[in-house]
């Protein structure tokens, strides 16, 4: 996972796009199920789900290539209905990237500027200076079909971003490049933004993306968005197991209230014992059971004689090696499912034989409530 | 490999040199088509050849006399009859294609593009009227256009005119209209390829930039959907410059073209060597006509970006 690069920008709080008990239907199927959502200005957002939850069918109505069956959007506080995608303040960066093959580079990002005949080498300059952007500076001459994957995708960039639009759309933008090539783009794109200063929305099932370049992200499943909020709340405290799991590995341990009030929560578990936890917002009450999550990295294997304040003892049953981590499955008495731990090899977690007794510590504010 | 080839007999070594040029794959694409090659050779180029041949010789009534000459090319160029003839062929082919392209875009848009699950039906719907006979389809635009016929009856009884048009049929107009129709599916069938071949994402890409729908076609599908215009258009110049049949029974002695020339002078008129000199003439002029064509239309093409 690439670092976040530092740059900050002062976001303001104004909505940029409201969407508002958003319906879209197809027949007795519901792509997206009454979604309401606040997208701010200036901020990075991301729409994260699996294939079919309905993010790429929300990025479409605000680009307005497809229309609600109820509910409203409005971008930059205008409403939205009835303006077609052409007259809209959004540009789209699309998933193949839409490069129009009959035209070279220039071209190609000068496409929606033709249509302004702006004066004086005024298109001429904005070109350059969006090509510049991408750093793609000298490759204007060049045709579609000469660029590599990397390249089409900063020309469709580009081609997005001379139209200065309030809001850029980005449908899975980095899907089709290889591994190296999209970590070293998600970088890019984010110090881009911050350039920039506009208001992007990403589409993306790659959770890492997400959290590597939102500011916040909506998780939606089902055509229902389930959480909204920063990378950092969302991957400690998800709302639900479905958040959690989506999220990269999570253990979940189940939990007996013994108490409740406004934001804390007591329960009893099995194998972590009593702990007191945050009560989750959307905290829903069911009897008096509930989940408990802690994820893999969170758990540390002590070892020799070392202690902690918190532990729990149990046998490693599996070892998975990952080159700078390894992966141990910890079976804890009490516990119906193995816990997975993920350890840095440092220490030579990767050298632990399957069978060996084991220790782990853990912080209890690393247990987190979540309904189910 | 240079191993074993040191090692064995210098006969296994031409055999197994024949057997690569069997195996490689010129070769191999050679033998495939070689019986379409035979064929389209003898049937083709030796024919072609016969009548270039004859076009450099004279008709003596019966014989032929084989001393080279290129009479019959000054009078196929310079008698203002072939050239009338001529000239009248390459403006019915040219402005048959032209409508053609017109009129056969926008059905293959509409199938291409809002076709939706019944693309395959549109298709099949459109090859019907080539279930009946060519020449009943031209008798039959002979019913519709003629003295008598369907246009007329048509005109008089909602009293626009008072008595038969004969403006109608028996005129380059009718062999226009005729062959107009006639030859509309195979203008369809190369745009509508063309057009499937056209990203949708594209259009939308266009659409998102701020072009509305007609620009968008302009700049995008139009330009992209070129090679099957371009196709369309050759399909119908090329042989309508030569079509015999539809001037002979619509075209009356106002749209008599070359090729009704070219048959005269092999049959009635039996001077094969001038015959020859036309179709030689006519085969160059249609082959310039199509690379002008396509020329023109590349050039619109990029004027359109």
């Amino acid at each position: 996972m690439p670092e976040q690069p530092q740059i900050e920008r002062a976001q303001s709080d104004r909505a940029m796009i409201e969407i508002r008990n958003v319906t879209r239907s197809y027949g007795s199927f519901k792509a997206l199920d009454d979604a309401s959502l606040t997208i701010r200005e200036g901020e990075f957002f991301s729409l994260l789900g699996p294939s079919g939850c309905g993010k790429t069918t929300l990025l479409r109505m605000i680009a307005g290539f497809d229309n609600p069956t109820s509910g409203s959007i409005a971008v930059g506080g205008q409403p939205m209905e009835g303006i077609p995608a052409n007259r809209r303040p959004t540009n789209m960066v699309f998933q193949c990237y839409a490069i129009f093959p009959h035209l070279n580079v220039e071209q190609n990002v000068a496409y929606g500027l033709k249509r302004l005949k702006l004066q004086g080498g005024e298109e001429k300059r904005r070109v350059e200076e969006a090509l510049a952007q991408v750093s793609l500076t000298g490759l204007g001459k060049r045709l579609a079909t000469e660029l590599s994957g990397g390249q089409r995708q900063r020309v469709a960039l580009a081609r997005a971003l001379v139209m200065r639009p309030k809001v850029l759309l980005l449908d899975e933008p980095l899907s089709a490049l290889d591994k190296k090539l999209r970590e070293q783009m998600q970088v890019e794109l984010r110090r881009l933004q911050q350039a920039v200063g506009i208001t992007f929305v990403l589409v993306t099932h790659d959770q890492y993306e997400a959290l590597a370049m939102s500011d916040r992200i909506a998780v939606m499943f089902g055509g229902k968005i389930a959480q909204v909020a920063s990378p950092k709340e969302i991957y400690q405290r998800p709302v639900n197991r479905q958040v959690a799991d989506f999220l990269g590995g999570m253990n979940f341990v189940k939990a007996e209230i013994v108490e409740e009030n406004g934001t804390s929560l007591v329960v009893d578990t099995l194998g972590f014992g009593r702990v007191k936890t945050d009560k989750p917002k959307a905290f829903v009450r069911n009897g008096g059971a509930a989940t408990l999550g802690i994820r893999p990295e969170r758990l540390r294997v002590l070892w020799d004689n070392a202690t902690a304040k918190f532990e729990v003892a149990g046998k490693v049953v599996e070892r998975h090696y990952f080159g700078e981590i390894t992966h141990l499955i910890v079976e804890i008495p009490g516990l119906e499912k193995p816990l997975s731990v993920t350890e840095t090899n440092d220490f030579g977690a990767d050298d632990i034989p399957v069978g060996t007794p084991i220790r782990l510590a853990y912080d209890p504010e690393a247990l987190v409530a979540m309904g189910d | 490999m240079t191993a074993a080839a040191e090692g064995s007999p210098p006969l296994r070594m031409t055999r197994a040199r024949r057997n690569a040029l069997l195996q490689s794959e010129p070769v191999q694409g050679f033998a495939l088509i070689s019986p379409t090659f035979l064929y389209a050779l003898i049937l083709l180029v030796l024919p072609i050849l016969v009548v270039i041949a004859h076009s450099f010789w004279t008709q003596h009534y019966l014989t032929i006399d084989r001393t080279f000459t290129l009479e019959n090319y000054r009078v196929a160029l310079t008698e203002p009859i072939y050239r009338d003839l001529l000239w009248r062929s390459l403006y019915i082919s040219l402005t048959v294609s032209l409508f053609t392209v017109i009129l056969a875009y926008p059905i293959a848009y509409y199938i291409s593009f809002h076709g939706g699950r019944h693309k395959s039906l549109w298709l099949f719907l459109i090859t019907i009227p080539f279930w009946t006979s060519y020449l009943l389809r031209v008798m039959s635009w002979k019913v519709i256009l003629g003295y008598n016929g369907v246009l007329n009856s048509g005109l008089m009884g909602l009293g626009i005119i008072d008595e038969p048009s004969t403006a109608l049929l028996y005129n380059s107009s009718a062999v226009i209209i005729t062959l107009t129709h006639a030859w509309a599916a195979f203008a369809i069938l190369p745009i509508f390829v063309s057009l499937e071949k056209v990203d949708r994402t594209l259009v939308e890409a266009a659409t998102d930039l701020g072009d509305g729908p007609l620009r968008s076609f302009l700049r995008v599908t139009l330009p992209l959907s070129a090679p099957g215009v371009i196709s369309a258009a050759l399909i119908v110049m090329i042989p309508t410059v030569g079509d015999y049949v539809t001037p002979k029974l619509v075209g009356g002695k106002d749209g008599v073209m070359i090729a009704n020339a070219i048959q005269a002078q092999f049959g009635k008129a039996a001077n094969w060597p001038l015959g020859a000199a036309l179709s030689v003439t006519t085969m160059l002029i249609v082959t310039l006509m199509a690379g002008a064509t396509v020329l023109i239309i590349r050039a619109l093409q990029r004027l359109a970006r």
